[in-house]
């Protein structure tokens, strides 16, 4: 079954550096969890049957104890290296997992699953509701960040791993890897959250609420029903991304990048085409953007970061989630990250102190913003690695 | 009055083991085994030792990135933070020993970190450097200079000190704050204990550094010198 048909290829697909060879990269669209695997979600709806889209880097050695579950951003996927099916470029780690990157796949198991209420084969709003062979669109169940980790135990229980060796991610996967850690402390061997975050601020809730508004104000929405009436809020979903984009850079990595530099002429047009390059650019992230994401699964998993608050499930005492956890940390963050600040992972690392876990704790310095997890950052690796590298040998894998 | 410990500590005089002589003395003073947390870790010199030599859980707190990122390098714990602000997150008797090296001095709240160190620790080992050391009194004496020696190295304007004080100035301080001094060292410049510190005016003329263990009550072992 093909994920979705929204999922046209993106205009230029492009390779523009050399990636894994096809060996590393185990094609293995989905699972579908029968019955007794359904999940309860915290809304109080069941689904079932679960599906679960998932893909897997390197081997799992024998004793199943090199597994690394990398969780995905708001809008990434489970195509973490290799060559992405949709678009053509490279997994959006592509820098960070393979054999002999900081992910070894020559020594790790690595797998990513697609969250739930994503659109790239899990079970979200694009996918189709068995019980009226539609998409389910709207009527498909709002979804935390809880539910989406307990999908992802169901699937390592399918999977025969009882423990990981890491859980890791950035962003909406750092969320995950928190919640991860605190929920199944004996399934987590060690936990990597990195420009991430404890709890969605104020400010975060409304960024995401501009997206969110600027999707159901596009006419092509139709309430969420557009699948059904073969039309698509591009625009919408557009203006939502390239708002966002913006929380993921840095003024001066604007400003690097584009300055007041114009387009195409040297003089001023006097108009509002894209005249200046960093309109062209955000346009230009738009538009491709609506080629591999859904509108409906955007609302919804921007809804579940939303919700996102580990202490709120403890009395509001983020130190109560990690008590007298066995779990190794390493909370990565960037210094020039706005939208999920240092503080915030300070807050975290804070609450694990008060615990005396083993916790290690790193500021990189960069002016790229948020998304430096996603970018060549050599102090990142090396962090990365260094502490990898210790998990490791304390797990037995080195 | 205190008696600096004239026990002789089985460390050798040369830089065997890749760490300074100084930091072996802090090792020696480590039971195998212990939890750990050493604040103002730097490159993770002493932890690394600590951990490999001596099977300690060890934890590091450390100001700097590039400290941070040298520790993790090697797989050791630590945490990018600030003694002065930091470490009243840990919980009370969470580690056997917390180690602050060379780092007392460059403190904003010495006292709030001293209270720290021994509430957070079954035992605080503390180490700096010793400002009423002959050669400091020297210069300041006869050259009206800012004392530079070895475990001064800094001119004033570049120097992260900012809080110096001399043994006798701590001992005097751990006793107004009940702290147990249970084994203090005056070292020398080599960082190798001097064999004539009998007494505490001379450990506070000779010792370029002290080393103290440091309690919130008597040991039930050990604690051969304790402040009067």
């Amino acid at each position: 079954m093909e994920s979705s048909d929204l999922m046209a290829p993106a205009d230029k697909p492009m390779v523009d550096r050399e990636v894994h060879t096809p060996e590393t990269f185990n094609h293995q669209p989905k699972i579908v969890l029968d019955g007794e695997m359904s999940l309860l979600l915290d809304s109080g709806v069941t689904l079932a049957p679960l599906t679960i889209a998932y893909q897997t880097y390197g081997e799992l050695n024998a004793d199943n104890s090199n597994a690394i579950l990398v969780c995905h951003a708001l809008t990434g996927d489970q195509y973490v290296a290799g060559i992405h099916p949709v678009t053509g470029r490279p997994g959006w780690w592509d820098n960070v997992v393979g054999p002999g990157l900081p992910l070894d796949t020559d020594r790790y198991f690595v797998l990513c699953a697609n969250v739930l209420a994503g659109c790239m084969g899990s079970l979200g709003p694009p996918e189709t509701n068995p019980k009226t062979g539609k998409p389910f669109a709207l009527s498909f169940p709002l979804v935390t960040i809880e539910d989406m980790v307990r999908a992802q135990a169901l699937l390592l229980d399918h999977l025969g791993i009882d423990q990981l060796f890491c859980v890791i991610g950035g962003s909406m996967g750092g969320m995950q890897a928190l919640e991860w850690a605190s929920r199944y402390p004996d399934r987590v061997f060690s936990a990597v959250p990195i420009a991430a975050a404890a709890r969605h601020t104020a400010q975060n809730i409304a960024f995401h609420e501009v997206g969110r508004q600027a999707i159901m104000s596009d006419p092509n929405w139709c309430d969420g029903d557009y699948l059904n009436q073969s039309k698509r809020p591009q625009q919408g979903l557009a203006v939502a991304r390239m708002t966002a984009h913006i929380t993921y850079l840095s003024d001066a990595a604007f400003h690097r990048k584009f300055g007041r530099l114009l387009q195409d002429s040297q003089e001023k047009t006097y108009g509002f085409d894209a005249e200046f390059k960093v309109e062209s650019y955000l346009r230009h992230q738009g538009s491709t953007f609506v080629d591999r994401f859904d509108a409906n699964s955007y609302l919804y998993i921007t809804r579940a970061m939303d919700y996102f608050d580990l202490a709120a499930q403890h009395d509001g005492v983020l130190s109560m989630s990690f008590r007298e956890t066995p779990v190794r940390f390493c909370v990565i963050a960037f210094t020039s990250d706005w939208l999920f600040p240092v503080s915030e992972s300070q807050a975290v690392v804070q609450a694990l102190n008060a615990n005396a876990a083993n916790v290690s704790f790193c500021e990189i310095e960069t002016d790229k913003g948020h998304d430096s997890f996603l970018l060549n950052e050599p102090e990142f690796f090396d962090v990365l690695n260094g502490f990898l590298r210790g998990a490791a040998k304390h797990r037995g894998l080195i | 009055m205190t008696n600096l410990d004239k026990r002789q500590i089985p460390i050798g005089s040369t830089y065997n083991d890749g760490i300074r002589i100084d930091l072996r003395l802090i090792a020696s003073l480590i039971e195998p085994g212990a939890r750990v947390l050493d604040v103002g870790c730097g490159d993770g010199s002493l932890l690394r030792y600590l951990v490999e030599k001596k099977d300690v859980d060890g934890r590091g707190l450390e100001i700097s990135q590039s400290g941070v990122r040298a520790c993790l390098r090697q797989g050791l714990s630590v945490v990018q933070g600030d003694a002065d602000t930091d470490l009243k997150n840990y919980p009370s008797g969470a580690f056997d020993y917390v180690v602050l090296s060379e780092t007392l001095q460059t403190t904003h709240n010495p006292l709030i970190v001293l209270r720290e160190l021994v509430r957070i620790g079954r035992f605080a080992i503390v180490s700096f450097p010793n400002f009423g050391y002959w050669r400091c009194r020297w210069q300041l004496l006869v050259r009206g200079r800012m004392p530079v020696t070895k475990s001064l190295p800094l001119p004033w304007h570049a120097t992260p000190n900012i809080h110096f004080s001399t043994i006798a100035d701590f001992l005097t301080t751990c006793r107004q704050e009940g702290i147990v001094v249970a084994r203090s060292y005056a070292v020398d410049q080599r960082g190798a204990l001097g064999a004539f510190f009998g007494a505490r005016v001379f450990a506070n003329l000779f010792g370029a550094q002290g080393v103290f263990l440091l309690a919130t009550e008597l040991p039930i072992h050990g604690g051969e010198s304790v402040a009067g």
